[in-house]
């Protein structure tokens, strides 16, 4: 089972499942990061974190800690 | 009839300038009952029974975040008559979600597609008319910027305000559609058949807050329960995922039909962004960007116009336009260092006059031969710092030339350009000229005038900052500043933008608070404006360069270590109240949009500005009038051996202060300097924190030497302590104000002030008995055992397990 914190900078990759719960996974969800949603990843912040990924035309910034909590293919 | 219209949208949709495009200046800025969350009411435009209320920006409705639980809770117990749901069409997708969610509430709503123009500019194309058709709601394309259609969609509003047409909702797939039938039936007349949806919908979700609202006997929930967790068994997900998937699916399907994206290579922002957080050139670009923000704010524009302020308006008076300032400035640094040369002559030679006039100077002229030499002490007004100067039979000739030149008499303001007198100048003589009573002058000027004084000094340099601030949030830099910054600050409980309250801080603690504001999440920003104060500001300055210069012969390490010491107190405060039951609770996501970058409208920007420094004047102003008010009082007033009366300067050990200081004396000992003059000190320090040094100048200086007098008074250990307490305790008046402003709670207020203090306590603690210790100054046995005790703690409070608590 392959995270989103390890997917590499420049790849796209598609989300299968979300793990995790309450606050986190709902804001995860609501910024549009659900079942089946392409996900780019385009680059990670200067010092290693968060990481940047276009989802849904627009740029969304996560901390690897909560890219963890989702399962990508 | 009164209509109320909620404005609803994300953040960054532009939802401020469309809010200020229909309201104009008709605008009443509070705060959401109990939140620090700010809440913006206006009228509209021409329309006197309209009122507009700004809702947070958000993505969702979630009873998660404070900003979305404000937002529901108002849409569904308020009721306003109508919702503008504003879109930024640039990002349609993500910001149809919240849309979705806002159609189950059962309120007539409008929808306005913001930043058409830039849609139209990308080539890309929103089919409006289709679009409306599928939702059912009033669909506008607008540019709040360009104040294009902004009227037409909030007219639309009114209008479906009255109208009772039906009001759709997104329809689900259809198993989940049979489970949230099936939930409304269990539900049924438990809520208003209009949000009938909203509720149904949330309780498949599960949401914490629903049940508790529809008060659901144990066998309905039983009912409930089953329900969904068949559903959640067939569709192998939670209630709150299925729901969040569907809505994105069905938004999906109208995206596929209304709009046309024409695929293009990198944006603009695209571009920016592969250079402002490029790996290698974010962090320079970055310290770039607050260098300037530094510089402009604090170093120079910033701190030329609180001068002025304090100096000018509120001190000795200024020039007009500064005509003449420098020829005046000049012609009195002549003459005071004439009349120091002539003074240490004159001693040396044993001549006694009651006035340095032509005569006195020619006979000290007359009686000094080409190889006396004389010395004097010159004393450096910030810091009383004292250099021994010798001086020559030339100097005597230059400052008998200087004397002569000038008339014998200390140059006069008015002579050098159109000088303008302050306002304490002005007050005092209007009220000497009605006789007025001596100690009411005093509460007047010195009271009641420097309070105000006090207040309006920090304005100048917080619009400056603001201004900035204002400008880097509404260009999308801020986000970015996060998202670089992060990394380094959320080890200590703190957000990427804590950065620059904390900068800013090294300046002035007033404006580093009042930064914080720009901070989202309110754990982070609690805990930065808790922190801020711990580093040095500028005020500061003077009193560390006394202890060094009085204490530790001017030591060139005390400085540097007063930095060290403030950073480290951010470190520590950070990861200790990170631990403790007030930050605990699952950590803020960091799930943050890096919006598109563009211009702001200087309007916008000088609108913000404005309303940050005028809720500093507002909210902060009484507080620091008062104190004020008060610690004058108890400076100059006394009981003497005529009675109770007003105090000279040099009085102050007859001060109802100094008996107060005499009192709570004994708090310090354990630190090492529990006299009444160093408590006098530190609780004149809270007016403001040069003032300690003028006071320990009064009360050390009365004899002869300040520093000859505060070196015998403190140990090296000792004044180190008593350094390390007043940089760290509670700061000055001023910035309690904006603490209390920017917490917007009592609890918290006190919560921040008693934990810098307590903290400040503790550390001056150990510094005293551990360096007593190791300097072999005498040890006080009990109070070691104590200050063991305390490292023990720190050590403890850093390195316990963090506390799991959910929300």
């Amino acid at each position: 089972m392959k995270t989103l914190k390890e997917a590499k900078i420049g790849e796209t990759v598609t989300v299968v499942k979300l793990t995790g719960e309450g606050p986190v996974k709902r804001r995860i969800m609501d910024m549009g990061l659900t079942k089946g949603t392409l996900v780019h990843v385009k680059k990670s912040a200067p010092l290693g974190d968060p990481i940047e990924l276009t989802v849904r035309g627009y740029e969304l910034s996560i901390r690897k800690a909560e890219a963890e909590n989702v399962i990508v293919e | 009839m009164n209509i109320r219209i909620a404005l609803a949208g994300n953040p960054n949709s532009g939802k401020t300038t469309l809010f200020n495009a229909l309201t104009g200046s008709n605008q009443f800025v509070g705060n959401w009952p109990g939140v620090t969350v700010e809440k913006k009411e206006g009228k509209l435009k021409n329309h006197d029974s309209v009122t507009i209320v700004d809702l947070p920006g958000i993505y969702s409705l979630s009873p998660y975040s404070q900003e979305e639980v404000i937002a529901r809770e108002y849409l569904v117990k308020e009721k306003p008559e109508a919702i503008l749901n504003i879109i930024d069409g640039t990002n349609l997708e993500r910001n149809l979600y919240l849309t979705t969610q806002l159609m189950e509430m059962g309120i007539p709503m409008v929808l306005a597609i913001n930043m058409s123009d830039v849609v139209r500019k990308n080539g890309d194309k929103i089919d409006t008319k289709e679009l409306s058709k599928r939702l059912g709601y009033p669909v506008f394309e607008i540019s709040a910027l360009k104040k294009e259609k902004v009227m037409e969609a909030a007219e639309a509003a009114i209008l479906a305000a009255s109208s009772s047409s039906s009001l759709p909702y997104p329809k689900f797939s259809e198993e989940i559609e049979k489970s949230l039938s099936a939930i409304s039936s269990v539900i049924k007349g438990k809520t208003e058949e209009k949000n009938e949806r909203w509720y149904t919908v949330k309780v498949l979700e599960r949401d914490s807050r629903i049940n508790e609202e529809l008060s659901l006997t144990s066998e309905e929930k039983d009912k409930v329960e089953f329900i969904i967790s068949t559903l959640e068994k067939e569709e192998d997900d939670e209630g709150e995922s299925i729901i969040t998937n569907e809505r994105y699916s069905y938004i999906a399907k109208l995206i596929e039909v209304c709009y046309r994206k024409k695929s293009s290579g990198l944006s603009t922002t695209d571009k920016i962004d592969k250079v402002v957080t490029d790996r290698w050139l974010a962090l320079p670009i970055f310290a770039l960007v607050m260098w300037l923000v530094y510089y402009v704010s604090v170093t120079t524009i910033g701190t030329f116009c609180t001068d002025f302020v304090n100096d000018g308006i509120f001190g000795d008076g200024f020039y007009f336009l500064g005509k003449g300032r420098e020829a005046y400035e000049e012609a009195a640094e002549e003459f005071t260092s004439a009349t120091d040369v002539l003074t240490a002559f004159g001693e040396e030679k044993g001549i006694e006059w009651e006035e340095l006039d032509e005569d006195t100077v020619s006979l000290i002229a007359s009686s000094v031969s080409r190889e006396d030499k004389a010395t004097y002490t010159l004393v450096d007004e910030e810091t009383l710092g004292e250099e021994e100067v010798t001086v020559d039979y030339s100097a005597l000739m230059e400052a008998v030339d200087t004397y002569e030149a000038l008339g014998y008499a200390e140059p006069d303001t008015s002579d050098y350009g159109p000088w303008v007198p302050s306002i304490p100048a002005l007050i005092s003589s209007a009220l000497e000229a009605i006789g007025c009573a001596d100690w009411l002058q005093g509460l007047i000027i010195d009271g009641i005038v420097a309070g105000v004084g006090a207040v309006l000094g920090f304005v100048p340099q917080m619009l400056v900052l603001f201004l900035f601030l204002a400008f880097l949030e509404s260009c999308g830099y801020m986000a970015r500043i996060a998202f670089v910054m992060d990394r380094i600050f959320r080890k200590f409980g703190l957000s990427g933008k804590s950065f620059i309250p904390i900068l800013i801080g090294t300046g002035c603690g007033v404006p580093g608070i009042m930064a914080s504001r720009t901070i989202e999440n309110e754990k982070d920003r609690r805990m930065t404006i808790i922190t801020t104060t711990f580093i040095p500001c500028g005020a500061k300055l003077p009193f560390i360069a006394m202890i060094a210069g009085a204490v530790f012969g001017g030591a060139s390490w005390v400085a540097p270590t007063a930095y060290f010491l403030g950073m480290a107190a951010i470190i520590t405060s950070g990861i200790i109240l990170k631990k403790t039951k007030l930050f605990s609770g699952d950590p803020s996501p960091f799930v943050m949009e890096l919006p598109d970058y563009h211009w702001p409208t200087v309007s916008n920007v000088l609108r913000s500005m404005w309303e940050r420094g005028w809720s500093f004047i507002k909210k902060a102003g009484t507080i620091i009038l008062l104190s004020t008010v008060v610690i004058w009082f108890t400076t100059f007033f006394g009981f003497t051996e005529e009675g109770f009366r007003m105090l000279g300067e040099d009085e102050i050990g007859l001060s109802i202060l100094a008996q107060i200081g005499s009192l709570i004396a004994w708090i310090f000992y354990p630190l090492g300097w529990g006299t009444w003059q160093a408590t006098v000190a530190s609780i004149i320090g809270l007016v403001a924190k040069e003032n300690i040094v003028g006071t320990l100048g009064i009360i050390y200086g009365a004899t002869g030497s300040a520093y000859a007098g505060i070196a015998e008074a403190f140990t090296s250990v000792t004044g180190f302590s008593f350094l390390t307490f007043n940089l760290l305790c509670a700061p000055c008046f001023a910035a309690i104000g904006a603490i209390k402003r920017e917490m917007n709670s009592g609890k918290w207020t006190w919560i921040a002030i008693g934990y810098q203090c307590i903290f400040a306590y503790l550390t001056a603690l150990v510094f005293t008995q551990v360096g007593n210790l190791i300097c072999g100054f005498g040890i006080n046995i009990f109070f070691l055992i104590v200050a063991v005790a305390v490292i023990a703690l720190f050590i403890y409070l850093l390195f316990r397990r963090e506390r799991k608590v959910a929300l």
